[in-house]
């Protein structure tokens, strides 16, 4: 090819940011294309205007590293090709070239590539259970969204609930913004919280943060449970409670809590599509129960001109995504001849975070035994409205093994939201079925558009050649 | 059973108005506000199934779940979760209603 195109990076979040400054320092241009309004990613997200509150009010003990995060980036913008509200919706084949199909402003265009950084981020990982559609309830994530983007709170009377360090924290900022903090239930054993202790030798920051929030919710006289099953939610057309199990010394207990909105999760799943459209080789990571582009300490992946950092490679944070969006810049500018890696002081530095990961993981363990309880009626799809009974008839019925024949069947991963809502879901439910570990039921293809593009109308089409 | 705005605004109290209207009402938002923030402030709901026609209110609000797309007056749709609110902004999320009103 003629034309010298530019190395693009998706995302602008802490991985993006920081792979966009380590390109910039060597003198290239990188194109940084986001699909959020102003740049930071989910974690540092920004208002769409200012609101008044200060970084330590909008992001707690992170305020420091947002404010340095948004500077750094504020500092690139002269140096870069920085397009906002832009979604990638597709990577051609090799063969075809390097292109990108995103859409911008309601127009199409087409967007070549050099090299390519993903920096995708993640999104809440849900399980489904009965009422889990139910206005009002939403992900962990969205109630600290709502409260940080928009200054808002889901609900006046809240209810917490999943695993993860985010639960507690969350809860605690609610309370803190004047929402009534009803609950916080842990689908975790309480026991499952002896791994802070190993964790507070290597991380004791993490660790005596946490036990601050605990402990703040608990003098409030917030109720905190361990060992939880959501039943139901209670309410029709909103959310007006929740019914719930839970574990005690001796047998169960079943309780119901009166709230208006319920937020709850099980940590991050990876956004990892357009790796797979890519055309990146795949491993099935045990830890979090997912499939992840395979990837060097640097984020180089199975294809030479393609990098992965941050969430989107594996779950590790932000303070990893940062490191991890410098290595893989780092990688990308040894492998074009431009400068040595130089970088093993950012490779330790990644590895000590994914080990602190491994016992947080412990300390929030998945309740992978959900779909022992969950009740055939209950909706596995929220898309196209797909029961549990359909799934598990299907299952039965196809003697089926593999997910993306239950999707067939099912249509289980074929709607609107592509899987991001129920793939998790699926993969237990079919494991849970078979009797396998989850990574034996194979891998959700990713399809483009990874999310939904309006088609047909406009239609303007502009590929874009640089000189 | 009458429903109840879901969400509840902490900050940004003091920003200008910006109307728009809500299955025929009059409605008032604040700039700085996402369609889901404004419509959600003042209703419980953004749309309705087209299986089941179930109320939805959003999920997710990033963008990933799509399950906050709120019809305009014109028909098309918008993700309101991360579509900014604009003065006159015309939504429609109850279409049993609004297919009733088309019937008289």
């Amino acid at each position: 090819m003629s034309e010298r195109l530019p190395p693009v990076i998706v995302g602008a979040g802490p991985a993006g940011i920081r792979a966009a400054e380590r390109l910039v320092r060597a003198g290239l241009r990188p194109i940084v294309l986001d699909e959020g309004q102003r740049a930071g990613g989910q974690i540092y997200r920004r208002p769409l205007i200012e609101d008044g509150r200060s970084y330590r009010s909008r992001y707690g003990s992170e305020a420091d590293k947002a404010q340095r995060l948004h500077r750094a980036f504020e500092a690139l913008l002269p140096d870069i090709d920085y397009r906002p509200e832009t979604l990638v919706w597709n990577i051609s084949a090799p063969e075809r070239g390097n292109q990108l199909d995103v859409l911008s402003s309601g127009a199409h265009r087409q967007i070549g590539f050099s090299q390519l950084i993903l920096c995708t981020g993640a999104t809440d990982r849900v399980l489904p259970f009965p009422g889990w559609t139910t206005p009002g309830v939403y992900t962990l994530g969205a109630s600290q969204t709502a409260l940080k983007a928009q200054g808002c709170t889901i609900g006046d009377r809240v209810v917490f609930m999943g695993s993860g360090p985010l639960l507690y924290l969350v809860a605690w900022q609610y309370m803190k913004a004047g929402a009534r903090v009803e609950a916080v239930l842990d689908t975790a054993p309480v026991t499952s919280k002896r791994h802070l202790l190993s964790l507070a030798v290597h991380a004791p920051r993490i660790v005596a943060l946490g036990l601050f929030y605990g402990l703040q919710l608990q003098l409030a006289g917030v109720k905190i449970r361990y060992g939880v099953r959501p039943e139901a939610v209670l309410g029709g057309s909103q959310v007006e409670g929740l019914r719930y199990r839970r574990r005690k010394l001796r047998g169960e207990a079943v309780e119901t809590i009166a709230c208006d909105a319920l937020a709850y999760g099980f940590a991050l799943r990876p956004e990892t599509q357009l790796a797979d459209l890519a055309g990146c080789r795949f491993r099935f990571d045990a830890r979090d129960r997912v499939w992840l582009p395979e990837r060097d300490a640097f984020g180089r992946t199975s294809r030479s001109d393609v990098y992965v950092a941050g969430d989107g490679s594996g779950i590790a944070g932000a303070d990893a995504a940062e490191v991890s969006g410098e290595l893989a810049a780092a990688a990308l500018l040894e492998d074009t001849g431009r400068a040595s890696a130089d970088a093993a002081g950012l490779v330790t530095a990644r590895e000590a975070i994914l080990r602190q990961r491994d016992i947080l993981g412990r300390a929030f363990p998945f309740p992978d035994d959900w779909f022992e309880t969950v009740p055939d009626e209950t909706t596995l799809c929220r898309c196209e409205e797909i029961t549990v009974a359909e799934g598990r008839r299907a299952i039965a019925s196809g003697s089926i093994t593999e997910i993306n024949r239950l999707k067939a069947l099912s249509r289980v991963g074929m709607g609107r939201c592509q899987g991001r809502m129920c793939s998790a879901a699926a993969t237990e439910l079919l494991s849970g079925a078979c009797g396998t570990s989850t990574g034996e039921v194979g891998r959700l293809r990713a399809q483009a558009p990874v999310k939904p593009i309006p088609l047909g109308f406009g239609g303007r089409v502009e590929a874009e050649v640089r000189s | 059973m009458t429903m109840h705005a879901q969400f509840r605004r902490r900050y940004r109290l003091d920003e200008t108005p910006v109307p728009f209207t809500l299955n025929g009402m009059a409605e008032t938002g604040l700039r700085g506000d996402t369609v889901l923030t404004a419509i959600l402030s003042v209703s419980g709901r953004l749309r309705q199934s087209e299986f089941s026609g179930e109320d939805r209110a959003g999920f997710c609000l990033i963008g990933a779940c799509q399950d906050c797309y709120v019809m305009l007056a014109n028909g098309s749709r918008i993700r309101a979760c991360s579509t900014a609110l604009e003065p006159g902004m015309t939504f429609i999320t109850d279409m049993r209603a609004a297919a009733k009103a088309a019937h008289e």
